[in-house]
Order: C-alpha cells, then structure tokens, then sequence
C-alpha cells in the first residue's frame, strides 16, 4: 500500500505559504488517538470455515471456548447473535473490533426465519445511533453499526443456493455485503473460476447490490490502481484459513497438512487470503463511509418518514388489523350458516304442509 | 477380503478373545440330520459353478439411489466407482441447469459388462434434496419412491401367471452424502436416516473430502458415528442382520471405519509414471485410488466387490419381507388384487 508521504512541514517563511497543507497530518494523529472502531458480521451455515478465517485475518483467537453443538442439538435451536470485541494495537494504532458472529444461521430443516433475528440485530444499532445522535449529549457516541457483513458461500454447491439469494437479498440495503467462499482447498483453479463467475452472474440476476470496491483516484500511483483492479477482479474471495504453522519448503508457513501437499495461506498462487485482507485493511475506512453515507441515511430516511412510529408497532398493528377482519369474517360465515339451516327447516316443514313457504332470501 | 486400514490392530485384539477362524467346511454350517462321511467324490460342489454359469448368462439387476444437497460430487462419484458415465450427468445433465423446486426422482439405466457378466446398473438421482429454505419433508418424495418399487414388486409376485424372472426395480442401496463440515451431521441427516433407515440400505458417505486434514477426518468420522448411534439409526451393514460370527467379524471392521471419507475424479493425471485418477490442485495431485489420500477404494471394494450380493439379498430378505407383511396385514391376510383389476393402483402407505 503505497500512499504519497505527507508533505513535511515546509518553512513558514516562505512566500505565499499559510499551512492548512498540515491539517492531514493532524487529523492523523487526532484519529490514531482516538483509535478505530469497525464491527464485522459474519453470515454463513455452521462448517464453512468462518471461525476459522477470522482467527487468520486477525491472528488471534476469537473462540478460545468454543462448543461444537450436535446435529439433534441444532435442531431445536434458532438463530443466536454473539458479538465479541477485540482490541488490536499495531504501531500506535488501536483497533476496536467487535465480530458479530451469528450460530444457527442456515441449520434448520425449516430456513424460512433465519435472517429475522439479523436483521433484526442490524436495525437495531442504527436505531440505537439514531437515538444517540438525536440525543442532548453528542459527545461520546459509539458506533456499534455493522459496517460489513461477510456471506459465506459454500464451496461445494454450483452456485448460489435459494437460501444465499433470499438473504443476500433482505440486507443488500443495509449494510455492506462482501461474498466470501472459505475452504477453497476443496476447489482447482479451473472449478473456482467456473464458481466465482457463476456466483457473480447470479447476484447481477437477481439484482444483489454487493460492496463495490471504489476506483482508484486518478492521482494514485500505478502500483496502486494496479492492485485496486486485481482486488476487484477476484470478487468473490476464495479463501483458505489456518493459524497452524506447518514446515514447507525449509520455512514455516501458516498452512493446511495434506497427505498430498500443503495449501498455504498466504501463497497467492494458493487462495485470495492477502487480497481479502488487502481489501478489508486498505477499505476499512471506505467501509465504515459507505454505511454512515448510504445505508444509515437510508434507515434514518425511513425512519423519519414513519414518523416515529417503530417497526414492531407497525407489524402490531397490522397484526391487529389482520385479526379483527378474520373475526368479522368469521361472524359473517356463522350467520350465513344459520340463516341456511334455516331455510332448510322451513322448506322440509313447508314439504310437511303445504301452506306457503316462507323464503328468506340471503 | 475387505482390507481396512486398522486390520491389524483389530485381528490382533480379536484373536484373544476368540479362537482361530475355522476353515470354512464343505457341508453348510446349518445343523443337518446326518453328518453321513463321503465315500468318495460326488461332485456336490459344482452347484457353486453350475450357479456361477447361469448367474452369468441371465445377468442381474443392481439399483443404487444417490442423496444429497446439490453440488456434493454424488454423479461424479458414482461414474468413478463403476467407471463408466453412468450418472445424471452424463446423459443430457447441465450444471448450470437450476435447482427445481421439489424434490425429483431420476432413475437412468445401463448396461454394463466385466468378465462376461452383464449387469443391469439403474442410478438413482434425487436432484433438489436440501436445497430449498424449507427442507422439510423433503425425504417424503424418496420414501415414496422407494415404497412404489416394492409395491411393483409385490403386486407381481401375487399375480396368477407370474413372470419367469421379475424386473426389480427396487432400490438396492441408498448412498447418503454427508457435507464435510468438520463439525457434525446437520438436522436434515438425522431427520432422512431416522425415516429411511428402515426402508434401504443406507450407506453414508462423507463427500468431497479432500476438504478435510487427517486429524480432522478421524475426528469428524468418530463424532457422526456416534451422533447415529445416539440416534439409533442402523447404517448398512445393520448389527441385527449379521448371520454368523464371520459375518459380525467382518463387518465389525467395515462399520468401525464407516462412513468412508470419499472424493470422486473422472479425470487422469500421470503421477510416477502412472496413470492415476485424481484431482489436480497446485499444491499437489489427490489420488482417488490411493488409501492414504482418501477412503474411495474402501467404498468401492466394499459396496461392488464384496457385498453387493449381500446388498440385494438384505433388501429382498429384510426390507422387502417388512413391507410385504405391512401390505398383507393391512389387507387382512389377503395379497394385493390382481394387475388387471387395479390397473392403476397408486402404493398410498
């Protein structure tokens, strides 16, 4: 990543100069103080590698206790979200990284309900920053907003299932999606090319707006618009995750043991792992831009047009309405039922003499 | 002989507690009257060639019925172990084709030759199993299907004038593809097994399990036989049907390393000099073949070479009987009406 160096702190005294020239290096030093806060969900069935992949990208280990629940126990469970937060210092720079993470998700016989719970969760932090920033006290909001949403695809399928589409399609509008396939060792080249491409034809189908990595600035050097095109290039992300090291050729490398050779995580030639990292480190803050600019306007548009009225009041409301007309109906059907049986009587009575019928017409 | 790959340590461990395997004697184990000593040479035994002949001039018949979600290698597995394109995909089949709404019963037949023997193969597919955002009953198209080929059976083998020989068409073996998650069966495994495990055999199989480290796969293996059992779900070969002591030896062994942990190539790669079918990845070649790299050879020694007749004979001996008695108790004790009275009966269980 190779951004023009600041310019220095040139001499005051020279002609026609004022020095606002120093304001990003200020902004710098204010920000790295302050330190970065980024939240990322994490969306995809139990088994596709998920825990795994964010342990690599961030060297740590995010689960150290972790309970892999049977298959009789995934049945009676439901969607569950579980956010963990990290802080990461590199070089001065602090990172408060919250991991949504979001068990249950695609395990049942019946997916029908999986994503209420998510979407759900993501409506809420923007809610919740609504009300903070609409509050008395400004000064210490914390953004707890999903800033980027991970949706891992299986490797295995031909495509997208019905089950990706559906959800990819609930959330597209609120907040960033960036399709992710882990366990990429299971695929040749040639089969991830067929999948990426399969992949990225049926999202345009059915209309998926996903994040789009912005251009590069035209001021940017070669070597960086270069590497913007490639990153773009290898959307979906074919990724292979291990925090294992294994020996290879003489050094060790963090890498999967075959019994037929080892997939190396950080070997380009192996998976996209360095470009989804590149990606996610060099966007960051482009990220946490795009879901303040775009999609909490969104949220905070619609909120504002209901004018106040939360969500669950209107459902409520409408479940209301729902009931009473199927009541009415009801009552309607019994009186119809009665006024028949009763004409009924009336014409077998009428049989019995043969006086006049007394009809009533419904 | 069925090879495993923990032979020795169970021969070991089963030689102390039972004595050395008698030689198999020429008269059959069941207790007869007289165990009359042969004066000399009859020529009993031929009946095993006599057999062999005629086995060989009619040919016989073997379906096999393959489940799992889309996209888990079952049609690239099945054209590898009978080494043929035998599959969906190899007769009119596109990938990139869309996943139908309901579960469908595809059925395609081949003929297929070795040694002079003929063998009707018929390959069962089950596209849109587990695919939907709703899966639930999704296995009661395949129950029903499997019911309707006993039913063809049954309503032939009580018609007047039978067939010389009756087409079956019943499935045989059920391969079921288990995901390689790493973590444990999914719900919609449990739910399928736990109804069809008393109708087919079902054989499990972990898929495409070139996803999986050595430590990974044992450990996998070892936590989806026990989830099964917990459950109670029999798995072919099933504990009740072993016939004798042999049979539970052998068998013991085959279900200790089951589900065997497969990958599926129909396409060669030269590797020391030989051709080998593999998959090609650029940190290394997988050998389909090759025991160390993955359980294919186990499944295929397994499932054609060894017990396919035991196959055939557990489903018209066990799961066939059970449904014929269910039919006839539900008739009072009567069998099913001829074919030309109930021309178009539909199985309603």
């Amino acid at each position: 990543m190779s951004k023009q160096q600041p310019a220095q702190f040139t001499n005051p005294e020279t002609p026609g100069y004022v020095g606002f020239a120093n304001l990003p290096n200020q902004v710098h030093r204010k920000s790295v103080k302050k330190g970065f806060e980024f939240t990322l969900m994490v969306v995809g069935e139990s088994g596709l590698g998920k825990s795994t992949l964010i342990n690599s990208l961030f060297l740590t280990d995010l689960y150290p206790e972790r309970i892999i629940p049977g298959a009789a126990d995934k049945i009676e469970r439901t969607v569950q979200i579980e956010a963990s937060t990290v802080e990461i210092e590199e070089r001065g720079v602090k990172l408060r990284l919250t991991v949504v993470d979001t068990p249950g998700y695609g395990d049942a016989i019946n997916c029908r309900d999986c994503f209420k719970t998510i979407i759900a969760y993501i409506d809420e932090q923007f809610e919740r920053y609504l009300h903070d920033e609409s509050g008395l006290n400004r000064r210490h909001i914390i953004d707890n907003r999903v800033h980027c949403c991970f949706y891992f695809i299986s490797p295995f399928g031909h495509g997208l299932k019905p089950l990706d589409v559906e959800f990819m399609k609930a959330i597209h509008n609120k907040v960033n999606i960036v399709p992710v396939i882990a366990k990429a060792d299971t695929l040749s080249l040639k089969e991830r090319e067929r999948l990426k491409k399969r992949i990225l034809d049926e999202i345009e189908e059915h209309g998926i707006k996903i994040y789009h990595l912005p251009d590069a600035e035209s001021d940017e050097d070669e070597d960086f618009k270069e590497q913007t095109r490639l990153l773009k290039a290898s959307i979906p992300f074919c990724v292979v995750g291990s925090n294992q090291l294994i020996e290879a050729k003489g050094k060790k490398v963090r890498g999967r043991l075959y019994p037929w050779g080892v997939v190396e995580v950080e070997n380009p030639e192996h998976n996209d792992f360095l470009k989804l990292r590149t990606m996610l480190i060099t966007h960051m803050q482009d990220l946490q831009e795009v879901t303040q600019d775009l999609h909490y306007e969104n949220f905070r548009s619609e909120r504002l047009k209901r004018g106040g009225r939360k969500i669950e009041d209107e459902e409520v409301n409408k479940d209301q309405i729902l009931l009473e007309k199927e009541a009415e109906l009801r009552r309607m059907q019994e009186m119809i039922a009665r006024m028949q049986a009763q004409m009924q009587m009336q014409m077998q009575s009428g049989e019995g003499d043969s006086s006049a019928v007394h009809g009533h017409h419904v | 002989m069925f090879k495993g790959p923990v032979e020795n340590k169970n021969e070991a461990a089963m030689s102390e507690l039972v004595p050395e395997p008698r030689q198999k004697p020429v008269v059959p184990m069941k207790p007869m009257g007289i165990n009359a000593s042969l004066l000399g040479y009859i020529g009993i035994d031929t009946i095993i060639e006599q057999m062999r002949k005629k086995t060989m001039k009619t040919g016989f018949d073997f379906n096999i019925m393959v489940v799992g979600q889309s996209g888990l290698g079952k049609s690239t597995l099945v054209n590898t172990l009978f080494k043929s394109q035998v599959s969906r995909k190899s007769s009119g089949w596109n990938r990139e084709e869309k996943i139908p709404k309901t579960v469908e019963i595809k059925a395609i037949g081949h003929v297929i030759e070795e040694g002079g023997v003929k063998m009707k193969l018929t390959v069962i597919d089950t596209p849109g199993f587990g695919d939907q955002i709703n899966n639930e009953n999704c296995w009661e198209p395949i129950e029903k299907y499997i019911n309707e080929q006993y039913e063809k059976f049954l309503k032939e083998e009580v018609n007047i004038a039978r067939k010389k020989r009756i087409p079956d068409t019943r499935v045989h073996c059920c391969l079921y593809f288990i995901s390689p998650t790493g973590h444990s069966l999914r719900p919609l495994d449990l739910e399928f097994m736990k109804h069809l495990s008393k109708v087919v055999n079902i054989i499990p199989v972990i898929a495409k399990a070139d996803t999986m480290t050595l430590e990974e796969k044992t450990e996998f293996k070892q936590r989806v036989r026990k989830e099964l059992e917990v459950n109670g779900i029999e798995f072919y070969p099933q504990k009740e049907f072993d016939e004798d002591l042999e049979d539970k030896t052998e068998n013991d062994k085959i279900r200790e390393s089951m589900p065997f942990a497969v990958v599926g190539s129909d396409k060669e790669y030269q590797v020391n000099g030989k051709r080998v079918l593999g998959r090609k990845t650029p940190w290394g070649i997988i050998e389909v073949e090759n025991l160390s790299h993955c359980e294919f050879a186990l499944l295929r020694d397994f499932v054609i070479r060894t017990h396919l007749q035991d196959l055939k004979e557990v489903t018209h001996n066990i799961h066939y009987e059970t449904y014929r008695a269910k039919r006839l108790n539900d008739n009072g004790g009567l069998p099913p009406m001829t074919v030309e009275t109930e021309e178009n009966h539909e199985s309603n269980l």
